[in-house]
């Protein structure tokens, strides 16, 4: 062989000047890779959120009822003077925080058995698991535990048929939670939250104990420390960014359904259907607008603070 | 970090639990999508038939709804794909200034509350006075699908060597065939899974799609007024389980496409 | 090798390369013979990989000028530059079989199938994969893997090889063969070489020349005896080989002027206390500190007058030198004048 170059072939066709043009000019190419995904979310999306949250500004013609394009403080002085407002926000935030809670209790023995004990095909079975729920139709599974709950449902039908019929209106007695039927109460409301967001919870969680190296759980057991103690001082805080991250998405989510609070539940208002009421049938959109600016804000202190918490490398 | 101990009973107890939990609600919707009982659900299930089967396949407005979630996921999905992997490609291939603000952004519309985005959405629609047809939905869908690729195909893009698109370049290939030889056949199963996903999560969205249907029905807008307003329940249900079955497909092809790499976990919505 | 009145390979003229504050090249000056086989050695961050890179074209310097036998190569792309590069990771395309990977260059430049194949299969004989062209790259071994990524740079007949690091993940032995085999291929295939390594031995024993780097500067640009036997500055002394630097009253005393000294310590000798000292060397009486037994040479710490020389004596079988020395024992150090390199003190 000799080193007798083979000539590249003197390319001049537009595609390759065009692509010298761009090598050459690395921000170039980056700020034509990002204007369409940027206008897509910059224009269609942050414009319409914007454009509500100006709703806001703008309030209904007391007669009329007609909205008024001009500025006014009138629907944000509404908004905060009219006790009732804060209770639909209180309530919202406290079911979501019950929620969260409830869901990274439950999520955490499955994403640590999933990580640290099922075997390859275990966990891809158990992985799946997760999944499934998540992209089954959400209307009708909230419809099937509507069924599961009612009066005359399957925990009612169970609890007779056990003679356990006194444990369930014990458990129905207890004030505030409880109410006539599990499908007509706070628990209820409270179980079919949990139920539904829960997956959102476990995938962050398994994502995030993946990462826990095997040896630094096997240091810490060198080093004296109990399982007990290792699992304390060591898997959790380490795990703790996954929970952070799944609660943006069952916090989030919890704050803003407006669909099982209406089928599951006392007829008492959440947020999201507050929200949904207020834009619909009440005609109401700057209170609407004033209303979504709410979960704006929480979500906005809560990414946030999760960020500072690592969180976001974990979703 | 897998262990060689063996799990104690409280862990699998509560595991199993928490597993029973998620499943339950779903082993009854299938239950159910055979019962005799059309009117409303009774419990225990008076008894069993497969006619609603054949039912749900003759009834129009499930076809028509079906048809229109199919198209509307179709191009939403599409979108997603490409301005998903635009974000990835640009995140991925430069540092510059606000890559946190690109993420974030790209978060937003899952982070946020999903009535948020489609009250948002209806009243720029009304301001604008766009009427509402299959392109006001995809509008909204396009929106929340875009991170679910963005993530999938960031993820593969940090575990691709830059020298790879280096060494196409060095042997003589431009930006455009290094594009077609190096950089899609790289990315190839992570598009494929991140388009499978978006494509389920537009399939079965319901809140915003409230927002930006107008008259239109898609199957789960078609779900929502029959189970406010039944006509044969147990046809939601046969609905319900075939979306499961057509979901499910999906989920598991993401799933073996991207399995080293738990890329999935990284994609919920 | 090429006449000096020939175009050089690859010419440096005053090039910098900046990184936001960091000059990660700076005012760099050198050229390359056509047909040479030229190692760019250095510490991490010295700036040799940069100049690779900015010979390659994945880099544009910031100011100067680069050519390429003779034609000047600002704005040109890494792809209509004819310089192909061997990657330190490999950076072999996974999706493609091994002999996919050979022929990328060829199917880039829309090069016939067959022809492509028969290429393809002389290059995979020259490296020494025969049959293994369906192969995987995850299923090759290291070794394997190093030797596809020189065919598939080899195969589009570049005038320049730039070679980064290839050996960096091999281990010793490997490392030792692979050597060998990369000299006789060069000799062989009569490319211009390029080489980028951190390992002194391995540029030593390969290179026509070689450049030592630190701080995007280049400290000398010699053939590896010039380089080794008289290190231009404390640096090069320091980076090549072993060296003892002395200055202050030891300097003065065995250069003969006050000065910063380089000293191999292969390159001084010990004599018993009563030694007698040939014409011209210079000399020092001291102390045996310590010493280290290294198989075929022994190093000895020698304590002097203001300071301590390290020498390596030669194990031979009944060697005069071994006499009478212990810890402890009083003793004549002698060194050839020419032997002690006054060097320039560095950063």
């Amino acid at each position: 062989m000799t080193s007798a170059a083979a000539a590249l072939p003197l390319d001049r066709s537009p595609l390759q000047r065009l692509s010298s043009a761009l090598y050459l000019r690395p921000a170039l190419l980056t700020f034509l890779l990002l204007t369409p995904p940027l206008l897509w979310l910059g224009v269609i999306y942050l414009g319409s959120l914007f454009t509500l949250l100006a709703h806001s500004f703008f309030a209904l013609d007391e007669f009329s009822g007609v909205m008024v394009r001009e500025f006014s403080l009138a629907t944000w002085k509404e908004f905060f003077g009219n006790p009732a407002n804060w209770d639909v926000v209180i309530r919202s935030a406290l079911m979501a925080i019950a929620v969260t809670l409830a869901a990274a209790l439950i999520a955490f023995p499955i994403a640590y058995y999933m990580v640290r004990y099922a075997g390859l095909r275990m966990k891809a079975v158990l992985y799946l698991g997760v999944m499934l729920p998540l992209w089954s139709s959400y209307l009708v599974r909230v419809y099937a535990w509507k069924l599961i709950l009612a009066k005359e449902g399957i925990v009612s039908w169970f609890a007779n048929t056990l003679h356990l019929g006194w444990l369930l209106d014990l458990v129905l007695d207890i004030p505030e939670i409880g109410g006539p039927s599990l499908s007509t109460s706070y628990l209820g409301t409270f179980i079919v939250f949990t139920y539904i967001w829960l997956p959102f919870m476990i995938l962050p969680v398994v994502a995030a104990l993946e990462r826990v190296p095997g040896s630094v759980i096997e240091a810490s057991g060198d080093l004296g420390a109990k399982p007990g103690q290792t699992f304390r001082k060591v898997i959790l805080p380490l795990a703790f960014p996954g929970v952070v991250a799944g609660s943006i998405f069952t916090f989030s989510l919890t704050l803003g359904d407006y669909i099982i609070p209406s089928i599951i539940g006392k007829s008492v208002p959440f947020l999201g259907e507050t929200v949904y009421r207020l834009q619909g049938t009440a005609g109401n959109v700057p209170m609407a607008a004033a209303f979504t600016v709410v979960p704006i804000v929480i979500m906005g202190i809560y990414l946030t603070l999760a960020k500072r918490l690592g969180a976001f490398d974990a979703l | 970090m897998r262990s060689n101990v063996k799990a104690g009973w409280g862990l699998k107890g509560a595991a199993l639990a928490g597993m029973l939990f998620l499943h339950i609600p779903l082993l009854i919707i299938l239950l159910y999508a055979f019962s005799i009982e059309e009117k409303s659900f009774v419990f225990p299930i008076p008894g069993f038939t497969t006619k609603w089967f054949a039912v749900a396949f003759e009834r129009e407005d499930v076809r028509r709804a079906l048809g229109l979630s199919i198209k509307v996921a179709a191009i939403a999905t599409a979108m997603a794909l490409v301005l998903g992997t635009l974000a990835a490609a640009a995140v991925w291939r430069s540092r510059f200034f606000g890559r946190e603000a690109i993420s974030l952004l790209l978060i937003l519309p899952i982070a946020l509350p999903g009535i948020i985005t489609g009250i948002a959405l209806r009243s720029a629609i009304g301001i604008a006075e766009i009427p509402f047809s299959t392109w006001t939905l995809v509008l909204g869908h396009a929106t929340f699908c875009i991170v679910v690729v963005y993530n999938n195909v960031l993820a593969r893009f940090r575990r691709t060597n830059r020298a790879l698109i280096e060494a196409s370049m060095d042997l003589g290939a431009n930006g455009f065939q290094t594009l077609r030889y190096v950089v899609l056949p790289n990315i190839a199963t992570a598009l494929l899974a991140g388009g499978m996903l978006a494509f389920a999560l537009s399939f079965d969205e319901v809140i915003v799609t409230t927002f930006t249907a107008g008259q239109q029905s898609t199957l789960p807008i078609w779900m929502l007024s029959e189970l406010i307003r039944p006509r044969q329940r147990p046809v939601t249900n046969v609905v319900a389980v075939f979306v499961i079955a057509v979901t499910f497909v999906p989920i598991v092809l993401a799933f073996y496409l991207t399995r080293d790499t738990h890329d999935v976990a990284g994609s919920v919505k | 090798m090429a006449g000096a009145e020939a175009t050089p390979a690859v010419s440096f003229i005053e090039v910098s390369r900046r990184f936001g504050d960091v000059r990660a090249v700076d005012n760099v000056s050198f050229d390359i013979a056509d047909g040479e086989f030229f190692s760019m050695l250095g510490p991490s961050g010295s700036g040799k990989t940069t100049c690779l890179r900015l010979i390659a074209g994945f880099e544009q310097p910031s100011s100067g000028h680069i050519k390429v036998h003779g034609v000047n190569v600002e704005g040109v792309p890494p792809y209509e530059r004819d310089v192909n590069t061997v990657f330190q990771d490999y950076a072999l395309f996974p999706h493609m079989s091994v002999g996919e990977n050979v022929e990328y260059g060829l199917m880039i430049r829309k090069v016939p199938k067959a022809e492509r194949r028969s290429r393809a299969a002389d290059m995979l004989k020259l490296v020494k994969l025969d049959g293994m062209y369906a192969r995987k790259p995850s299923q090759l071994s290291g070794g394997q893997r190093q030797r596809v990524a020189l065919a598939r740079a080899l195969i589009n007949r570049p005038r320049v090889l730039l070679l980064d690091e290839p050996l960096g993940a091999l281990d010793l032995k490997l490392r030792e063969s692979m050597q060998n085999e990369l000299k006789a291929i060069q000799r062989q295939v009569g490319i211009t070489f390029i080489y980028v390594t951190h390992d002194q031995g391995e540029a030593l024993s390969m290179s026509d020349r070689l450049a030592v780097f630190n701080h995007g500067r280049i400290e000398q640009i010699g053939t590896p005896s010039e380089v080794y036997d008289h290190p231009a500055s404390q640096f090069v002394a320091g980076f090549v080989g072993q060296t003892n630097l002395v200055d202050g009253y030891l300097g003065q005393r065995l250069g003969g002027f006050p000065g910063l000294y380089a000293i191999r310590p292969e390159r001084i000798r010990i004599l018993p206390p009563d030694g007698e000292v040939p014409m011209g060397m210079a000399t020092i009486d001291g102390r045996v500190d310590s010493i280290t037994y290294l198989g075929a040479t022994s190093r000895v710490e020698v304590e002097v007058e203001e300071g301590r020389l390290t020498v390596i004596e030669q194990n031979l079988e009944g060697g005069t030198a071994a006499a009478g020395r212990d810890t402890g024992a009083n003793v004549r150090l002698i060194i050839e004048r020419r032997h002690i390199q006054p060097v320039t003190e560095s950063q």
